[in-house]
């Protein structure tokens, strides 16, 4: 069967009727995989051994007559800082190389009760930190619409293998943009949920307070369904909020009335692409013949969110990445190597006669730490530990750190206020189309500042999805950012589902040679 | 304020990590720009705004004190780059 260019929600029903079997299907994305990942490398490791056992024994169980989940089959690929049992979760770094989990995260088991196909682990910046996927310790994944161009990040694996079709739905992760900006690099639907919608156990953490696990997929309509498997009240991660789950698939497809739209006039300055800023002034327009009214807003701390994110992320970064000490689980240095090479250190201080190495020389046991870190951690990792070690570090605490936690607040005070006057916050989610690959990864700060509308959503813990709303004359997919009240992801997904009911770029693909 | 060798060098202690000449060079400057990039919050008056810590400000989440089953030691062990039956092992802490 063709696999190309349909939408979860479209094979799921196929499965339904039976028109399809989860193995067909399943061999489908697998063949897809074999033939073009070569080239775009968006996953990590897949088994498909595992996958097919797994979908025989869903079709087996269908075959029975017997129930099955919510997702029946559909295959399913995973952001590898995510859990699995038995299967190894190495965040894209070398420090988790080797690791393989005791236990599978929430999520994975919601998706394993729901009936999906675990399909493969996708390619990520390391510990979730970068906006490109170059931050892998591993490789580089490719943009599929020009694989010159980086997919985004760092969910970049999990965007990038759906518009290559070699998956129909896909597990990102989001803690400055990282669900939201690969799928507006790569033409899909990503929605990043409310902090507290989707438990965070088993997701390994980069920056606790922003990290929230949610869908990608072709459509509203796909997310939709796979968030109603995602969310909900986890007892395990006492951040997870008890609220009710809309039945998000029921409703997704109904149109809004009355639909207040505001545009924050901070978004559209200098910086922002010209045909960025044209796609998205024709999508508003589709709201408006839809019935939308129109509202200008302005949010005045907007401008300090990424100064906010840089401090606030690293810190939590810096604290949750402590763990990767060489002792309990991932990578350890060679010891003998480190202790000759602490003996040798020894001996060249004695020799210089400074006291003053000698008296704050390392213990073998602090050098293991620091020798395991250095060589199992990227670049990137390194400087957000050196950063969030800075911004936390006695003296440094309240000029960085507290300042940092009380502009969060006003950011979010904006969000509250703007939420008086308008349902849904729209704009672009990126600055920029994808770049080339090395084009911004020399320059850590030019990198950053790529997260201008999207760190804010975290930061305020409200939720956000990005649609495809157009492309560069060059053919490079543009995402409509929309950004909702907490816990309001179900009038969100139906806003989004009303665009792609009037549009066709959700189902543009790009041709793969 | 501008961030010397010295600075990177101790806070590179701090994050128990260990940087060459050349990355301390690097750091030195691509952490410096940042730390002046953020130093634009300074413009903001916030003496009267409460730090928010946390997006969902709840406080105090308690589960029933009841026994649960938590992970079996091989289980727990079995990561680790260095273990016997019971331990995981490591350098010495203390000197000889």
């Amino acid at each position: 069967m063709s696999i190309h260019s349909r939408t979860a929600a479209d094979v799921l029903r196929d499965l339904a009727a039976r028109k399809v079997s989860s193995v067909e299907l399943t061999k489908a994305y697998l063949d897809q995989i074999a033939a073009h990942d070569g080239k775009i490398k968006a996953f990590l490791h897949v088994d498909p051994d595992r996958a097919l056992a797994q979908a025989k024994a869903i079709d087996d169980r269908r075959g029975r007559g017997e129930v099955v989940g919510k997702l029946g089959g559909l295959p399913v690929a995973i952001k590898d800082v995510i859990c699995t049992k038995g299967q190894r979760t190495t965040c894209g770094s070398k420090i988790l190389e080797n690791f393989v989990p005791p236990y599978d995260a929430t999520v994975v088991e919601k998706l394993k009760a729901a009936d999906a196909v675990l399909i493969g682990k996708t390619n990520m910046d390391e510990f979730a930190m970068g906006g490109s996927t170059e931050n892998s310790a591993y490789f580089k994944t490719r943009n599929p619409w020009d694989i010159e161009r980086v997919p985004g990040g760092s969910s970049g694996g999990a965007a990038a293998c759906l518009a290559a079709s070699m998956a129909p739905l896909s597990i990102g992760t989001d803690t400055g943009g990282s669900i939201r900006q690969p799928a507006a690099f790569c033409g899909v639907t990503g929605l990043k949920p409310t902090y507290g919608r989707v438990s965070r156990y088993g997701l390994v953490a980069f920056a606790s307070s922003l990290d929230q696990i949610g869908p990608l997929g072709a459509t509203a309509e796909d997310c939709a369904l796979l968030l109603e498997v995602l969310a909900g009240h986890d007892p395990r991660d006492s951040t997870s909020a008890n609220v009710p789950v809309p039945n998000y698939l029921a409703t997704v497809n109904q149109p809004l009335k009355g639909l207040k739209l505001g545009l924050v006039k901070e978004f559209f300055v200098a910086g922002l692409d010209r045909e960025i800023e044209s796609a998205v002034r024709e999508a508003v327009k589709v709201y408006e013949q839809l019935g939308a009214t129109v509202h200008e807003l302005s949010m005045p701390h907007s401008k300090y969110g990424i100064a906010v994110y840089y401090i606030i992320a690293p810190s939590e970064a810096s604290s949750n990445l402590a763990r990767y000490d060489g002792a309990h689980y991932g990578y350890r240095t060679d010891e003998k190597a480190m202790l000759a090479e602490l003996a040798e250190d020894e001996e060249r201080l004695r020799a210089a006669g400074n006291a003053k190495g000698l008296a704050d020389f390392d213990t073998p046991l602090i050098r293991m730490y620091r020798k395991t870190r250095a060589e199992g951690f990227g670049p990137e990792v390194k400087r957000r530990i050196m950063l969030g070690t800075y911004t936390l570090s006695a003296g440094y605490y309240d000029a960085y750190y507290v300042k940092a936690l009380k502009v969060r607040r006003l950011i979010r005070g904006d969000y509250d206020a703007a939420f008086q006057k308008v349902d849904f916050i729209v704009g672009p989610t990126t600055p920029s189309p994808p770049f080339k690959i090395g084009e911004k990864s020399g320059d850590p700060l030019a990198m950053y500042l790529e997260d201008l509308y999207t760190v804010t959503t975290n930061l305020a813990g409200i939720g956000g999805i990005s649609i495809p709303c157009g492309q560069t004359k060059s053919g490079l997919p543009i995402g409509l950012q929309m950004q909702c009240r907490p816990f309001d992801e179900e009038r969100l997904l139906q806003a989004a589902a009303m665009f792609q009911r009037e549009t066709d770029w959700h189902s543009r693909r790009p041709a793969l040679s | 304020m501008t961030l010397t060798r010295a600075d990177v060098e101790k806070v590179a202690l701090l994050g128990r990590l260990l940087l060459s000449e050349e990355e301390i060079t690097a750091m030195t400057s691509q952490l410096g720009r940042v730390l002046g990039y953020v130093e634009q919050l300074g413009e903001l008056k916030t003496d009267n705004v409460a730090p928010m810590a946390h997006a969902l400000e709840m406080h105090n989440v308690f589960r029933e004190d009841a026994l649960k089953a938590s992970l079996p030691r091989s289980e727990a062990l079995a990561n680790a780059p260095k273990r016997d039956e019971e331990c995981y092992r490591v350098p010495a802490v203390l000197g000889e």
